[in-house]
């Protein structure tokens, strides 16, 4: 799915959040969000998802205008463990989207059990969302948000509360997701290493009120990524450094 | 009479809710049993000595009141399950009564309480109507109930059914009202259906209030039942069974309706707070 915001602006009444951003997201494409915290992101993705209508500019998918929520968008939210509904198991919150899919509910649970295994949580699935940490919390997010497929898949900080080894796992699950499915994804993070090692290009927004893009870099990286290997090329330390100086002058 | 007889359950979320809720429930619920046990037993045997000691034929001793709910109702044959043909008639009657005037109250209730919940505009436009409909005390209404229907049993139900409908409905409305933005959002992004969304986020996250509510019209239905028994033109019930006995000056039976209508009230309110707990306490595993 093509993403392209056009002068987007954004505000809360007075208090102006976004200003004139514009961004071609191509099918397929990863790209990651990088910026101070405050200075809009979560709105941006709120604005994408069609939550918030825009306030100036535009913002359309394959050519059409959002309006409301679009088909085949997930989106792992920045506070999930609000975001899961605690009356249901760890399964049956991972397998309510594929309701609209019109599975039949055995379907669904084995989906639902498929992808919380690749997420490292098989052995929760009939434990309730209050009974987990936080960091299993997100993973049920994140599982949630893939099990349906999406070709638009935005997440707002969706490895902020794991440790370092689920991390990495989690990162290199993203990279398979989105090399064997196409999906186009947008990333939310402040973790500069996370942007450069995960995305196919990071965009810097600079510090509110009225942020806007202050860098745009493409990632072109050698080889198949890999947590070691790749983190020590000298082309990721330079596209990190360039990375970490923007959002420090942002 | 607005008892808030199990308030800790009603008020804590199941999000806010520890991981050992359902066993953390079960030893300190037993654990308060046995004081509390003693207490009622204390007042009983007070109240057995003092009512002993005056011989008042107005205030009879608890063994001869629980003999007399005994003789009456309960010292049936087997295949009857012991119940007489008082309370086959009486009882009976009064708890059906109630059932349907409560069952009545409860689905109007939660279907409009979530109609004015899900809308800001509705809730804005009915909340001066729903607080005045609440201030009213209930028992004033029955009158006009009576004038416009007539007595029997269609005004009683309506009675019971109109006076337990305002707790539910505003505590539904204000339960649905106060769902977590963030969850409507996540309704959104999932496209849930209407009925979806209601089963799996708005009833669900409305519970504990909705509980809140059932409880008061719980209480508030059996007022009622009594009341609308009280008035003349009355065949049956036990609110008749009382009236009934004041006018033959019967007061052992007077008290043993009262022993029976507390009795009704105390289960009763158990077994709601027990579909509460089973309800609330663990998950429900649907979807
Ligand atoms: N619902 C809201 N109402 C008013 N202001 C808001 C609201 N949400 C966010 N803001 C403000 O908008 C700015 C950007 O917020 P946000 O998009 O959450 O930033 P980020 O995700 O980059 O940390 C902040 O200054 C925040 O205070
Ligand atoms: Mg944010």
């Amino acid at each position: 799915m093509t993403l392209r915001l056009d002068a987007l602006g954004q505000r809360y009444g007075d208090h102006p959040v976004l200003r004139d951003i514009t961004l071609t997201v191509p099918d397929g494409q990863l790209l990651c969000v990088v910026g101070p915290s405050g200075c809009g992101k979560s709105t941006l993705l709120r604005t994408v998802a069609g939550l918030r209508p825009a306030r100036e500019g535009t913002v359309t998918l394959d050519g059409t205008p959002v309006t409301g929520v679009p088909d085949h968008l997930a989106v792992v939210f920045q506070d999930y463990g609000r975001s899961l509904f605690p009356w249901l198991t760890v399964r049956d919150n991972v397998a309510l989207p594929l309701r609209r899919r019109g599975l039949a509910r055995a379907e669904r649970r084995a989906e639902a059990e498929r992808i919380l295994e690749r997420v490292g949580l098989d052995g929760a699935a009939r434990r309730h969302p209050w009974q987990l940490s936080g960091g299993m919390q997100q993973r049920v997010a994140i599982a949630r948000a893939l099990v349906c497929r999406p070709s638009l898949l935005l997440m707002d900080e969706p490895f902020g509360s794991l440790d370092a080894q689920t991390r990495e796992d989690l990162e290199d699950l993203l990279l398979e997701v989105h090399r064997t499915e196409n999906t186009t994804i947008l990333l939310v993070t402040h973790d500069i290493d996370e942007s450069v090692y995960v995305g196919d290009r990071v965009v810097v927004l600079s510090s509110g009120p009225g942020a806007r893009v202050v860098l745009d870099l493409p990632v072109e990286l050698p080889g198949k990524r890999d947590q070691i290997t790749t983190r020590g090329l000298p082309e990721f330390v330079a596209l990190r450094a360039r990375v970490g100086r923007a959002v420090r002058g942002a | 009479m607005r008892g808030e007889q199990g308030q800790g359950t009603a008020r804590t979320s199941p999000v806010s809710r520890p991981a050992a809720s359902s066993s953390a429930a079960g030893p300190a619920s037993r654990r308060a049993l046995l004081p509390r046990l003693l207490v009622l037993l204390l007042t009983l045997a007070v109240w057995q000595a003092v009512a002993r000691a005056h011989g008042s034929v107005y205030f009879p001793p608890p063994s001869r009141v629980a003999g007399r709910a005994h003789a009456l109702w309960f010292s049936g044959p087997v295949r009857h399950l012991f119940l007489t043909d008082a309370a086959v008639g009486n009882v009976l009657p009064s708890l059906g009564r109630m059932a349907a005037g409560f069952g009545i109250a409860v689905v109007c209730g939660i279907g409009l309480g979530v109609a004015v919940g899900r809308s800001r505009w509705a809730y804005a436009l009915c909340n001066p109507v729903l607080q005045f409909a609440r201030a009213v005390p209930p028992p004033a209404l029955v009158p006009v109930f009576v004038v416009v229907l007539d007595f029997g049993t269609p005004m009683q139900i309506t009675a019971i059914a109109f006076s337990a409908v305002w707790p539910v409905l505003i505590n539904t409305a204000e339960g649905v009202r106060n769902t977590d933005p963030l969850r409507l959002d996540v309704a959104a992004v999932l496209r849930l259906h209407p009925v979806e969304r209601l089963r799996f986020l708005l009833l669900p996250s409305a519970m504990p209030r909705i509980f809140a509510g059932l409880r008061l019209s719980l209480s508030l239905s059996l007022i009622l039942m009594v009341f609308s028994e009280l008035l003349p033109g009355t065949a049956d019930g036990i609110g008749f069974t009382l009236t009934d006995a004041q006018s033959r000056s019967d007061l052992l039976t007077v008290w043993a309706a009262l022993l029976l209508l507390g009795v009704l009230g105390y289960v009763l309110n158990t077994v709601l707070l027990a579909v509460e707990r089973r309800l609330l306490g663990r998950g429900r595993t649907t979807a």
